[in-house]
């Protein structure tokens, strides 16, 4: 029966659906895949459709093998694998490109719909923004409404597209109520491909001149924070991500987090206030979290290294929220590991030989440490130094260049040359990467920072006073620091059109969508196990463990599969004009006395009215005469009127 | 076995529905799975796992929004079917080997209209039809008649699968139908008419003079006599025709088991349907006797309707 029923042609009216379906679901994937891939794709698409235009015969299947083994050929020459996630939907953006060839029956036209189905969740792998969302929406409907036109023949276009409508919109409470309760399982559930997280920016464990340079172009967000009371003012907003302590003359290097195991991190004595906060960040790939300087509770599964960075137990690979609590006034590290000391001091040998000149002079003419990290900020601040985001290039003595040559630089130039100056004067120096100050979206309340915050700079070690953050951007250019980045450079240079905002309505604009789109990750993609715990003992389900939820889900799921089954069964009662005032027209009669039984026919009843009640026999001879046209005949619109003047005669039922 | 065919048996324990029109109410209908809907749900569970494997918030968002699809059109389904009205129409009588074709009326008094029913007897090909919100529609339901006599089909599969092909849903309305089914006609050579005069009044043979009518060919007539002229105007459906003449005496055939001895009854029933169909077709009145029935001769559709029924219920 089943197969019977399955196996008919395929009508040439439901081709151009199909087609659109593996549209609609591949080309999203475009922007994803290597060219000649879509060109072979599309090319398949059109040639299927130019087919389906002059009805011409599917090609052989000797070709469509040709097609498929050269496509995979060139899939796995193209990835150096047939397996993972990017070669996976190459794959399946093949094959729905390739199956309406062959589609012969409307089981292989289903098959397409499937593949499409499946397509759609793919695209999750590359983004799950709002237009995305919406986009998929859209793409599904096509999907179902081809499904209702492979099933349901022939019908106008707008009436197939309505009807997938109504379906998916009485699906929505079936996936709300799914999605609030269906118990979550923190993936991942096996080992992800190594392609799983490719393409994800951020800081990194690494900086030499220019590294973050690309990093502040951009104007993607790189965090947002929720402050759960007051927010510290704009200066002291350090949030502290690498500290780098290894230098070879060009690059600075982070210490590793598995090489920092064993280390202890120094005790921190906090004063003052303390800030309590969330951290949505955004996933970097990296272990380290971005806490405000300096944090006093750690979320579980992070750690605070000797270092003072604050590494997650994994790679933050999709966005995740920590909580943390912070002080910003503190002493960190009074008792320092001599080693940590020493490596806080080490310099590559030979290299940038007048700036360690230029320290040790200070070296000699200062007492303490603090006085010579005066005259290094003095320096930056007495010398013309610019702050810009194209740099000149350096040589091989970078150090030497920027102070002396070029002056010119960023964030990372001073710190860089900040702390190669301080080690060459023996004080422990070190740099600390991360992010400086952010911009409190009114709409939401939430702190937003992006890339385009990413800052470099210093700390000095003290003695008594322990680390000290010294920041020798601020001495260059004060407003990088308490303005933000656009207020801080020259106006030519660069900046993406997000971060230099200068219209009012623009920056409103973009605060109503960013506001939105943190709603979307707080609440749409950052639903997670925890969350959803957080978000059903909030709703009184008390500590909800899968089973509470499991039953809650069936409960609910119950409850509106009734509540959709009444609202499409039980609203079905149709009647035409003709019907509606031929029953109005017996209930008053009834009330006059003479009720029509539900099998009589209205001539019938007209004759046994006319017997019973011989003073109502005219009218309802005329009106069941009228009704029995419209009904059963071919009656004119004349007669409705007329139909509807005899219920009006009748007579009401208390005279 | 026997366990399912009972389970079956109290499952869809209808028997004939007396009253009409038949009205589908939720118990007469049945809903399972199709193999598609079965492969969707195999293709959420898969979609399901990649969405937990790759943390993909808007993956689980897209499964449970198709499977609450599922759950939508479980219900669609099962909308397209409920409280429909079927009303028998009729069945034209057909003859034995041929496909009888039973109308029903289907009444919609849904506001939506309901799409692609299929109506089936039992394994045989199905029918599908549209109707209309608050319309209603007209369908003949194929069914092989392979035996004369009265043909009752029994229980119709009435099935949908609209809107998606998840689900299919059924019913077996069961409404009193009957079609006559005439023995099938076998084409043989009209008895002469010398040999049915009963009456004792005797024809001659067949004379030369006057025209009388056309028969059916026999191999031994001669050429001469084929009416040309009447099988050119229908050359496709009219066997080859011979003119009869008579010496001026009205012919008048009587058709008679006895005339066909020696063969199976059902042979015999088939020979005479043809011999009606052959001298309605030439004309000729002729009457029908069959133990405990006589249909006197006569001419025309009525008459030869009456002639063919009383042969398709012979013995019954």
């Amino acid at each position: 029966m089943a197969n019977k029923a399955d196996a008919p042609a395929i009508e040439q009216g439901a081709v151009p659906w199909l087609l659109a379906v593996a549209i609609a679901t591949a080309a999203p994937h475009a922007e994803h895949q290597p060219l000649w891939l879509t060109l072979l794709a599309g090319g398949i698409l059109l040639w299927r459709a130019w087919l389906w235009r002059r009805s011409g015969p599917l090609p052989a299947r000797s070709v469509l093998v040709l097609l498929v083994v050269a496509g995979i050929a060139g899939i796995g020459w193209e990835y150096r694998t047939l397996f993972g996630r990017d070669a996976g939907v190459a794959l399946l953006y093949l094959f729905v490109a390739l199956k309406p060839m062959e589609m012969r029956t409307r089981r292989d036209a289903i098959v397409v719909v499937m593949l499409g189905f499946f397509l759609l969740l793919t695209h999750y792998f590359y983004s799950q923004s709002i237009p995305t969302g919406l986009w998929l929406l859209l793409a599904a409907t096509l999907l179902t409404a081809t499904l209702v036109r492979l099933h349901g023949g022939a019908q106008p276009i707008a009436g197939i597209l309505r009807y997938a409508a109504v379906l998916l919109a009485q699906a929505v409470p079936f996936m709300l109520i799914a999605f609030l309760l269906f118990p979550r399982v923190a993936g991942p559930l096996w080992g992800l491909p190594q392609d799983a997280y490719s393409g994800l920016t951020g800081l990194s464990s690494q900086m030499s001149p220019g590294s973050l340079d690309n990093l502040i172009q951009s104007g993607a967000i790189a965090f947002r924070v929720q402050f759960s009371g007051a927010v510290p003012e704009k200066s002291l907003l350090y949030w502290r991500g690498p500290v780098f302590n290894d230098y070879d003359g060009k690059t600075w290097r982070a210490t590793p987090a598995y090489l920092q195991r064993g280390g202890k991190a120094p005790t921190v004595e906090f004063r003052g206030r303390s800030y309590s906060y969330v951290i949505t960040l955004e996933a970097h790939n990296l272990r380290w979290l971005l806490p405000l300087d300096l944090p006093l509770k750690l979320p579980s599964d992070s750690a605070l290294a000797p270092t003072l960075e604050t590494f997650a137990r994994e790679p933050v690979r999709t966005r995740a929220r920590f909580d943390f609590t912070s002080g910003v006034d503190f002493v960190a590290g009074r008792q320092e590991a001599p080693d940590m000391l020493r490596q806080a001091l080490r310099l590559p040998r030979g290299l940038n030989p007048r700036a360690r000149e230029l320290a040790q002079a200070w070296q000699a003419r200062f007492k303490t440490p603090e006085m010579i990290s005066n005259a290094a900020l003095l320096y930056f601040r007495q010398e013309d130094f610019v702050f810009t985001l194209q740099p000149p290039l350096l040589g091989e003595n970078a150090v030497d260049d920027f102070l002396f040559d070029t002056k010119s630089g960023f964030c990372e130039h001073y710190a860089s040359a900040y702390v190669f100056l301080m080690r060459a004067a023996g004080v422990p120096a070190r740099v600390v990467a991360g992010y400086q100050g952010g911009e409190i979206n009114p709409i939401d309340g939430y702190l937003t920072v992006r890339q385009s915050d990413a800052h470099a700079w210093a700390e000095i070690w003290l003695g008594e006073r322990g680390w000290v953050r010294v920041d020798p951007t601020g001495a260059v250019a004060p407003s990088r620091i308490d303005q933000g980045i656009e207020a801080a450079l020259p106006a030519g240079d660069p900046l993406p059109a997000l971060v230099r905002l200068d219209a009012e309505w623009l920056r409103d604009l973009r605060n109503r969508w960013e506001a939105a789109n943190n709603a979307w990750n707080q609440w749409v993609l950052g639903y997670n196990p925890q969350r959803q715990r957080e978000v059903l003992s909030r709703l009184g389900m008390g500590e909800p463990d899968w089973r509470d939820m499991t039953a809650a889900l069936a409960a609910l799921s119950a409850a509106a599969l009734a509540l959709v089954a009444v609202w499409t069964l039980c609203r079905r009662r149709s009647a035409t004009p003709a019907q509606r005032a031929w029953q109005r027209f017996c209930r008053k009669l009834k009330r006059l006395g003479i009720a029509r039984a539900e099998w009589e026919g209205p001539l019938a009843f007209a004759l046994r009215v006319a017997r019973e009640r011989e003073e109502l026999a005219a009218l309802t001879r005329e009106a069941a005469g009228h009704f029995a046209d419209l009904h059963y005949g071919f009656g004119e619109p004349r007669q409705l009127h007329d139909l509807r003047q005899c219920v009006r005669r009748l007579p009401p039922a208390w005279r | 076995m026997a366990s399912v065919a009972s389970l079956r048996q109290w499952l869809f324990r209808f028997g004939r529905d007396e009253q009409s029109p038949i009205v589908l109410t939720q118990r007469r209908i049945f809903i399972l799975p199709t193999p598609t809907g079965l492969l969707f749900a195999i293709l959420l569970c898969v979609m399901l796992l990649g969405a937990i494997n790759y943390n993909l918030s808007l993956g689980h968002a897209l499964v449970f929004l198709l499977a609450g699809l599922g759950v939508v059109a479980m219900l669609h389904t099962f909308r397209n079917l409920i409280a429909l009205r079927l009303t028998p129409g009729r069945a034209e009588p057909v003859f034995a080997g041929e496909i009888a074709h039973f109308q029903m009326y289907l009444e919609n008094t849904h506001r939506q209209p309901r799409r692609a029913l299929a109506l089936a007897f039992g394994e045989h090909a199905s029918v599908s039809v549209d109707v209309a919100a608050g319309g209603q529609a007209l369908v003949a339901i194929p069914c092989p008649a392979p035996r004369r006599g009265r043909l009752e089909p029994g229980r119709i599969t009435l099935t949908t699968r609209y809107p998606l092909g998840l689900f299919r849903a059924w019913s077996y309305p069961h409404p009193a139908l009957s079609c006559l089914v005439y023995p099938q006609p076998l084409e043989a050579p009209l008895p002469p008419p010398a040999a049915v005069t009963h009456t004792g009044q005797r024809h001659g043979d067949n004379g030369q003079e006057d025209f009388t009518g056309l028969r059916l060919r026999q191999s031994n007539d001669s050429p001469r006599h084929i009416a040309w002229k009447a099988v050119a105007r229908d050359a496709e459906h009219r066997p080859l025709l011979i003119k009869q003449f008579a010496g001026g005496v009205a012919e008048e055939l009587w058709f008679d088991l006895s005339l066909v001895p020696g063969l199976g009854l059902e042979t015999q029933l088939s020979i005479l349907a043809g011999w009606v169909i052959t001298a309605e077709a030439v004309q000729i009145r002729y009457g029908l006797r069959l133990p405990g029935r006589e249909v006197r001769p006569d001419q025309g559709n009525a008459h030869c309707d009456a002639c063919l029924e009383a042969l398709a219920l012979y013995g019954e």
